[in-house]
This record gives structure tokens, sequence and C-alpha cells, in this order.
């Protein structure tokens, strides 16, 4: 008895070891679903409704994914993942691709061995404070208490940008964004601090969002992108593109309402190659020819993710500033499909 | 088997690993813990070649490097310039102390509980039950959780305590104005020196000067209480009488205590909003606040019912005789039950104060910076480096609770009925 158990341990952890295989793309594909490790709950990026189904911004990136790879939008298993565990989670090969406003820096590019395949959304950190309190800036915030979400880069732009002031701060950390919420909703602290974007967000939750204002100062750069394992180039250039393709689809004009029209009639040979129309470039990505077009179907082209998820129309109300198109003055440009 | 003459054993041969009572059983536990070792090699050869495929590296240089983060809450000087491994320390001294305090007050409420369940007041002793069963079956996590929320959502902010426009505020300190509960923390009135000599370095330990004073001061006004009551013992047994000495010790410890606080010029500062926060008392976190609280409550819990089993276990004839020979109830309990009862509690006592100091761990429920939530979670988070973040905790805590067990192993040993 005991010889049995003890060799289906040895056998469970010896499949558990095999796992560990490099071709996330054949993986995926075998699987049938595309496993996305996404934020807890951040309304706008990440947040299931009622009903458990999951929609947002972030979400927008793991549907289009899974349309390429797989043909089906709705094939994804959403991974929640917080702050501390997200970084393991992908590392370890419970996610294949990490859509979670993570922060493109130095080091989790070359020693935490991730690879951040584009840029999402360019963001900054910023504060928020109730308005009764009186601050205007950031510069005001010496002595104050400050939620802080442990285990992100804002943790340390905290630090520095405090030091480098010279002010005083006591931070009050928290796990995810809705303990950050509650404590500072509860006065538990004076400020909240993450990237702008999640601030607005967070906001828009809020019963009385009149009341609390953002800070102007914007203390750091924060591009937010999609992530994967380092290692494995291919499944990296495939959400890379994959990103790219809904990126160049709004500045060619192509939408998910015109997506198969321009398909059959465009001209222009950069959206004939996107829409895979005149060259099979999905075979060169490991996909079929159709791979940009599901994308792009799955939840429309980036700027229309955008207005459907944060932007001006929704309660989240984000600007596009930085994430405007290169043609309007914002630093979305995606290479070229050539 | 075949006769063979007595005292005389049978030549050794290999099948009687197997066939052989007396080898078999030594043949099985080398088998086994030949497999064992092969697992283990196995599952480190297949984590480090895992790692390596990774690109990842087996190294601790990381400790060594610059943590750039905050700590809330920091027993010795920390700031975003020291290294991790400092970070790390302020982690394990904050483990220690949350661990240290909640076994001081675990055990102080198990031992009231415990025999207060026995008392023959019915209203006592069932409220004793309510209290030990409600804390020993909700998981420790909810109760960290619970009054967490109780401290969020019902103290006052700080802001609060400002009065508004006329003049009257929402809250206000209590205990004659000098206790400010918010939640955040309590802030609490501090000692402060007026005149501070500057700290006293001690190779890598630097001390303050007048805690180090006081300290010296208690110690050798100790050593010379002892050494009055020896020759008091002295006297008493040598000519009958006691002299009276309790004046020699109030002065022994008076004395030398006012003096170094006029000579420090020792006060008491009580704290006042100023700005967003309180300041100039001590700000007690309510994350350390409500860690102790919930451990000290659940751990009290299942001491009292240690208590409870090591004082049932002392024969009822002890308590009687003694009630015989005219003690009353309390000395009863403290000179004849209680040390009886100590031999019985000291062992499970052990495994609770291990319990308490792993429990600890949660702290991250309540954002207070223990050691999991310093090592095992910013840095582990900022650096990437899981496994030598996780394999140092463990070694830490390991280190931690053999030495705890080894401690309460000797003072086990001193209440050990002594066998002669």
């Amino acid at each position: 008895m005991k010889t049995t158990v003890f060799l289906g341990t040895v056998a469970a952890a010896a499949l558990i070891g095999g796992m560990a295989a490099a071709d996330t793309l054949a993986d995926v594909k075998a699987r049938g679903v595309l496993n996305c490790g996404v934020n807890t709950g951040l309304v706008g990026f990440a947040a299931p409704d009622a009903n458990g189904n999951w929609s947002g911004f972030d979400i927008a990136v793991c549907k289009a994914v899974a349309a390429a790879v797989l043909g089906d939008a709705s094939k994804v298993k959403y991974i929640p993942t917080t702050g501390q565990t997200r970084f393991t989670a992908l590392a370890s090969g419970e996610v294949d691709v990490l859509a979670r406003n993570s922060t493109w820096t130095f080091q989790r590019d070359t020693d935490l061995k991730l690879d951040f395949v584009g840029v999402n959304y360019f963001d900054g950190q910023g504060f928020m404070v109730r308005k009764d309190l009186g601050v205007t800036s950031a510069k005001e915030l010496d002595g104050a208490t400050i939620c802080i979400q442990t285990g992100t880069s804002t943790e340390l732009n905290l630090a520095d940008y405090f030091k480098h002031n010279n002010m005083t701060y006591q931070p009050v950390n928290i796990d995810s964004n809705a303990e950050g919420e509650q404590q500072y909703m509860a006065g538990a602290c004076d400020a909240y601090t993450t990237d702008a974007s999640g601030l607005a967000a967070t906001r828009a939750a809020f019963a009385d969002p009149e009341n609390h204002i953002i800070l102007p100062e914007i203390i750091s750069k924060e591009p937010l992108g999609p992530a994967v394992r380092h290692g494995d180039n291919n499944w990296g250039d495939v959400v890379r593109w994959t990103l790219y393709a809904l990126i160049a689809a709004e500045e060619y004009g192509v939408t998910s309402a015109n997506l198969e029209e321009l398909a059959k009639s465009s001209t222009n040979p950069e959206v004939q190659r996107l829409l895979g129309a005149s060259d099979d470039y999905g075979k060169m990505l490991g996909l079929d020819k159709d791979w940009a077009k599901r994308a792009i179907a799955a939840s429309g082209n980036y700027g229309e993710i955008f207005a459907a998820t944060i932007g001006e129309q929704t309660p989240i109300g984000l600007a596009r500033g930085l994430n405007a198109q290169w043609t309007q003055g914002g630093l979305m440009y995606a290479m070229p499909f050539r | 088997m075949t006769d063979l003459p007595a005292g005389q054993d049978p030549p050794f041969r290999l099948s009687m690993l197997v066939r052989d009572r007396r080898y078999r059983s030594l043949t099985i536990q080398a088998g086994v813990f030949i497999l064992v070792m092969l697992f283990a090699a196995w599952l480190v050869s297949n984590t480090v070649e895992n790692l390596a495929r990774m690109g990842k590296t087996f190294d601790f240089g990381f400790l060594g490097n610059r943590s750039g983060y905050d700590i809330p809450f920091s027993l010795i000087p920390y700031s975003s310039d020291s290294t991790h491994l400092r970070a790390a320390g302020v982690g394990l001294l904050n483990t220690l102390l949350v661990s240290a305090l909640g076994c001081l007050f675990a055990t102080i409420i198990g031992v009231l509980v415990g025999v207060l369940r026995l008392s023959s007041n019915w209203l006592v002793s069932r409220l004793m039950t309510v209290y030990v069963e409600v804390f020993r079956n909700v998981p420790l996590l909810l109760w960290i959780l619970v009054i967490m929320a109780v401290f969020t959502e019902a103290m006052p902010a700080p802001r609060d305590y400002r009065p508004a426009a006329d003049g009257t505020a929402s809250a206000s300190m209590i205990l004659f104005d000098s206790v400010a509960p918010t939640n955040r923390y309590t802030s609490v009135p501090a000692l402060r020196v007026d005149h501070d000599p500057g700290p006293v370095v001690l190779g890598p330990l630097s001390l303050s000067a007048p805690l180090l004073a006081f300290l010296v001061a208690l110690a050798a006004a100790w050593l010379i209480h002892r050494w009055v009551r020896a020759r008091a013992q002295a006297r008493q047994d040598a000519t009958g009488i006691r002299p009276v000495t309790w004046w020699i010790t109030l002065a022994l410890y008076l004395v030398p205590l006012i003096a170094l606080s006029r000579l420090f010029g020792l006060h008491l500062v009580t704290p006042e909003l100023r700005g967003f926060n309180f300041a100039g008392g001590m700000n007690l976190d309510n994350g350390f606040v409500v860690l102790l609280l919930a451990l000290s409550l659940y751990t009290g819990a299942f001491i009292a019912e240690i208590v409870r089993a090591g004082i049932m276990a002392v024969s009822r004839g002890q308590s009687e005789a003694a009630a015989a020979l005219g003690l009353r109830a309390r000395p009863i309990m403290a000179l004849v039950v209680l040390p009886q009862a100590l031999r019985v509690i000291i062992p499970p006592l052990i495994s609770q104060f291990l319990n308490l100091t792993k429990n600890s761990s949660l702290a991250i429920a309540v954002g207070y910076p223990d050691l999991r939530a310093t090592l095992g979670g910013t840095t582990l988070n900022q650096t990437g480096r899981e496994m030598e973040s996780m394999l140092l905790m463990m070694a830490i805590y390991l280190a931690l609770s053999l030495v705890i067990s080894g401690v309460m192993n000797v003072y086990n040993a001193s209440v050990r009925l002594k066998e002669r």
C-alpha cells in the first residue's frame, strides 16, 4: 500500500516536472484554451461582471490572442493574479500570457526573465485624495499615510519620490486593489497611489467619485503591456504581433464593422497584408492566414477597445492622451506589417 | 531451518537479507532510505535544471543590493537605501516582536481563562467556555480580518480629531487626552529624553545611551536586591527575626531611576495632531495591534484548554488535602495545584508557542511588515528570487522554532518531576 502511494507520488511529480516545455504555442493549441493572467479586479481593465464574464481593456488582449491562435475569442481561462503572484504565475507556466497592468522595467525584462511584447497603455503613477483634504499637489503630502500595493513598481517609485523631495510618509501595504479601495474609503490612508489609469478606474467604482481628485503630479513612467516568458520567442512573436495588429488596424481604419469588407476590397497593400488578403503572414507565426482578422474581430481595433472599456464615454473617462496613434500625436505605433 | 548447536549463528548468506527476520527489517529500512534519498536528489536536480532552463541561477547576491522600498514599522534604523538583507532583518525582528509579545499575552490569557473555566461560579465558567469555543473553532485568518475591519471601520480617522469650524471635533482622545485610537494606529504617549548623549556603538550594534543606562541601573538594582534578600534570609535563619528590607529594595530601584531621569531629562510626550497624522507620541500600527490581539486571543483559547487539562490531571486529593490543612482557594491553586499541573502543561504549551510564531506570518493580511512580508513579499517580488527567498525564509522559521522548542525543553526539564 505504502509503496503504491509512494510510486504514485513519484509519477505525479515526474509529470509536473515534465510539463515545463518551451513551446507555448503548441501547448495552447493542444490545450484548446489560453491561460491569461489578469488583474483580480480593476474596473475597465479586467473585472468580471455579475455573471462572471470578464471584460476590460486587458481582457481584450487575451481575447484577441485567443481568437488569433485558437479561432475563438471565448476560449480563454482568466486567472486572477495579485501584484505579488503575477510574475511567479507566468514564470511557473500557470499562465501563457500576463495582461495585467504590468510595467515594463529593465529589471523585470532582464532579471525576472520576462519578455514584454509591447505597450498597450502608457501610464504614470499618480495620487488620489479626498477633495475635503484640501491638498492640490503631491508636494503637500509630507507626513501623509499612503496606501500602496505591495510588490509593485509603484512601491519603489513612491520611496524614490518622497526621498527625492525630502518628504516623509507612512506606507500602508495592501495586497489588492479591492483592499486598497476599502482602506482608502475608510480613511485608513490619506492618499492612494497607483497608476493614474488605475486610480481613474478605482474612482469610477466609488459611490461619490466627485469627492475625490487625482493630483496633477505624475511621478513615474509606467508603460503597461502584456508579458510572456523569456526564451520562447515564437510565442512572444504571436502575442506581440497580435497587439500590433490591433494598433495597426486603428491606424489604417480597419474596424470590427468594416473588417470583412476591407479584406475583400481594400487596395492599401498594408491592410491587405494585415488581413491576409495578399501574403500569408500567419504562416510565419505558426498560425493561419486569417489570424489578424479574427484578432480584430474579437473586440475591435485598439481604438474601439479603448473607447469601449476605459475611454471618455465610459465611467472611467480616460482621454487618449499619450495613447493616441502616432499620427494623432500619441505614442501608439505599430511596427510595419511587411 | 535445521537445528544448529546453541550459541552458534548460521553463516551469513545474501538470501538471509530477505528471508531472515533479523535482517529483513534492516533491508527494508535501507531500501526505503535509498529510495527517499533518490527522490530528494531527483527533486533537487529537477529544480536546478528547470531553473537553469528558465535562465535563473541560484544566487543569494541580491541580499546585498539596495532594497528601494520603505517599511512602515521598523525596530532598527532602515530606509529605502538599506539592503535587502537589512529589510529581511527588520522583518525578522518584527516577527520576533509580535511572536514574543503574543506568546506572553496568550499565556496570561490562557492561564486565567483555563483556571476560570473550572470556577464554581456558573456564569464565569460558562463565559470562559464561550470564549474558548468561539476562538478555537474559527480560523485565525478570519479573526485577524474581522478585528482589522473593526479597527478600520469603527475607529475615527486622525483628522476627525481636528476641531471643525464650530470648535468641536467629532472624536476626542481618551485617558486624560493622552491616547488617540485611530483607524491607522493607536497613538500613545512616548518617553523622550532632552539630553541624549548619542548612541553607544558596540560593534555592529548601536544602542541608545539612556536606554543602556537604565538597563544597567535596573540590572545592578536587581543584583543588589538579591544580595540584600540573601543576607536577610541568613539573618532570619540565624536569629529567627527577619530584618525589614522593603525600604532598601524600594530605594534600590527608585533612586537610580529618578536620578537618571533627571540627568537625561526624561519626560512623557503626549501625541498631538500635526498635519495629516498624530506626531510626538508613539504610533502603534493597527496591523501590529490587530495581529497581536488576534494571535493572543486565538492561541490563548488553546492554552486555556491545555491549562484546564493540566489542572484536572492533578488528583482531587491534592486540593482536598491542602484544604484540610487550612489553605484557601487561591493559595491552593498557586502553591499546590498549578506547580503540579505545569508538568502536564509545558509539553503541549511548546507546540502552541511554535504555532503562534508560525501563525504570525499571517501578518500579510493586515499589512504588518513581518519576515513573510519583507523577505517573502516585497523583496521576493522586486528581485524575482523566489527560490532563494523561500528557502531562506524556511530556514529562518525552522531555526526560530528549534530555538523556541529548545528553550522550552530546558524549562520543561526544570519543572519535571525530579526522580531520585
